[in-house]
């Protein structure tokens, strides 16, 4: 089974409503939406049926033990990460502060302070229909790069024989990106023709060399600015990156979503595009 | 006063919202916190630019004082340290300089040193103060570089936050007084709207919302809003010129008086919310559990909660803000 990728550095780029049109047209049956911060996947594709639910334990926080405590402020002095604050009755966690590396628990002379494990968000699996693998990161928590490797791990694991799995990513370069082209065949990134868009891809190709992750771009929304469109392919050419496909403006893409639909159902110039992307990557897919 | 700009949903408009409010006001501090793609300096393109770069502590081990007893590798949590074939190795991507390590290490054979991951750059343009947190490309996390752009909030200053609601765009807003929520009307916004808007609830944080981009109306949300009472401060209609000015770096409210004024329309609402928000916290402070306000343990970082009457939440707004907006100060 090939795995396949949509990234895009620059946020709403158009991301997802590619990478559930192109889950259509591979007809892929592991499909997994590691978008963990901003998961919208199943929004556009639908699935039937209960999900598996798996609470997601990110890491642990500390818990001070207020009859236990006495105050000698040894752990906020050693807590590098500023979580723990005096009250009145001793001293408390900061629990959105706390990343819980266990300095507090190590430097406690009446050992007061405990680890808990932190639940962190949600794995939730569907498997009515093939796999759908996604997940909800609790509300300012971190480790989303280990969810992500959670969701893709699960998705791999329940994967029926199919020829192509389709993978969302998230928004940026950090962890979650990451996590998520590790192992993958191919990654598609999804441009945006504007001065910004043409920054945060050049931010996320340095970042894919650094994991030696195979790439191919295309354009979305490409009539908005047929300039930076054309830099952008300029670019592509110049650093040896495959260009597959631009995609233009179309009100039909918001509007598929908007009626949890994708491209690939819908006509329209938009639609044709994905389809021509579509072909070429079955190219680099060797399919 | 720091507002804070923020999405969940990438490409709602952040950005463009951020640094055409801060354009708008004409004096003011701006922070780009998405430090992974850090885009408001692609706007301003300040000028008299210095950087600093900013570092994380890593552990260096002397190899002659360490005698293998293994107990910093199990000291910690983020499995960043490995002992094998009789040498200490270091993962620097995991580690999360807790520095417990050497506060484990019986031989005092660690020592910290620094490592960059990035760099705050400071500019200006015109009366804005530009300040970009930037991540270098292939580091995990950018929360040390946000926190020490945050260190330069001075004065009317907007944050650009990152997009999501995870803990980077948590880092971002824990010091926000205030919270304007751009949204896009569409089933993925909107469900991303949600998602932030319970982040800034639930630390506490008064909030407004900017509807960006709109080109069809999508009821689901003003309904959302409406049911809260979350104030909706401004609706920017998708427009293929405003879309093709801000695609070639330029700000909006500097080159079209039309698109100004939205931006100083927005901020009359969103001092007139702000002061709705001040008047409630005072009310809830003085007579208790009333009011539907957030959690009031987060006042501290909030200086809109802190102070007393509506009057003082004015003052929170520079002069050249309340003349821009036509000398209107109640």
């Amino acid at each position: 089974m090939k795995k396949l990728l949509i990234l895009s550095g620059k946020g709403g780029t158009g991301k997802t409503t590619t990478a559930a049109a192109l889950a259509r047209l591979f007809q892929a049956k592991a499909i997994a939406d590691c978008d963990v911060d901003a998961p919208n996947l199943h929004l556009t594709l639908p699935q039937k049926g209960t999900p598996q639910r798996k609470d997601f334990f990110g890491g642990e926080k500390a818990v001070v033990d207020p009859g236990k405590c006495v105050r000698c402020g040894l752990c906020a002095k050693h807590c590098r990460f500023d979580a723990l604050e005096a009250r009145e009755d001793g001293y408390a966690v900061r629990e959105i502060s706390c990343e819980g590396c266990g300095v507090c628990v190590y430097v406690c002379p009446n050992q007061a302070i405990t680890l808990a494990p932190d639940v962190a968000g949600e794995e939730l699996l569907y498997l009515e229909d093939g796999v759908f693998s996604t997940a909800k990161l609790k509300m300012g928590r971190g480790n989303s790069g280990k969810l992500v490797t959670n969701v893709k791990l699960a998705m791999l694991k329940h994967a029926p024989e199919c020829e192509v799995a389709v993978i969302d990513g998230s928004p940026g370069i950090g962890c979650p990106v990451i996590a998520s082209v590790s192992g993958v065949d191919l990654v598609l990134v999804v441009a945006e023709p504007s001065l910004s868009g043409i920054s945060d891809l050049k931010r996320l190709v340095k970042t894919a060399e650094t994991f030696q992750t195979t790439l191919a771009v295309c354009v979305n929304k490409w009539d908005t600015s047929p300039a930076h469109t054309a830099a952008i392919e300029a670019f592509c050419q110049e650093i040896g990156l495959p260009f597959v496909g631009k995609i233009p403006y179309d009100k039909t893409a918001s509007l598929a979503i908007n009626q949890g639909k994708t491209l690939a159902e819908m006509d329209g110039p938009a639609s044709e595009a994905v389809k021509t992307i579509f072909e070429q990557l079955k190219k680099r897919l060797n399919l | 006063m720091n507002i804070a700009v923020l999405s969940g949903k990438g490409g709602a408009g952040k950005t463009f919202v951020a640094v055409n409010l801060a354009a708008a006001a004409g004096q003011a501090t701006y922070i780009d916190c998405d430090v992974e793609e850090p885009n408001g300096r692609l706007f301003w393109k300040p000028e008299q630019v210095r950087t600093t770069p900013v570092v994380t502590l890593l552990p260096e081990f002397d190899n002659t004082k360490c005698t293998g007893c293994r107990k910093c590798v199990d000291f910690c949590r983020f499995h960043a340290l490995l002992y094998i074939r009789e040498t200490p190795m270091v993962f620097p991507e995991v580690c999360h300089s807790c520095g417990g390590c050497l506060l484990a290490c019986p031989q005092e054979a660690i020592r910290e040193v620094p490592r960059q991951i990035g760099v705050v750059e400071e500019g200006t343009h015109g009366n804005i103060h530009v300040v970009t947190g930037i991540l270098n490309p292939g580091e995990a996390s950018g929360i040390p570089i946000i926190r020490e752009a945050l260190k330069k909030a001075e004065g009317l200053t907007i944050l650009d936050c990152p997009p999501g609601s995870a803990c980077s765009v948590m880092e971002s807003i824990l010091r926000a007084d205030y919270c304007l929520l751009t949204a896009e009307p569409t089933a993925f916004g909107f469900h991303n709207f949600r998602m932030v808007y319970e982040l800034a609830s639930l630390l506490g944080k008064p909030v407004g919302v900017v509807i960006n981009k709109e080109d069809q109306p999508y009821s689901p949300l003003e309904a959302f809003c409406e049911a809260r009472a979350i104030p909706i401060l401004a609706h920017i209609p998708y427009r293929e010129d405003y879309g093709r000015l801000a695609a070639a770096g330029k700000i909006l409210a500097e080159e079209s008086p039309e698109a100004k004024a939205i931006f100083l329309s927005l901020w009359e609402t969103l001092i007139k919310s702000a002061r709705a928000d001040g008047e409630r916290f005072w009310h809830k402070r003085k007579f208790g559990k009333s009011g539907n306000t957030g959690c009031i343990s987060h006042f501290s970082n909030c200086t809109i909660g802190a102070k007393d009457s509506p009057a003082a939440v004015d003052d929170l707004f520079s002069v050249s803000l309340w003349e821009k907006i036509g000398g209107s100060r109640p």
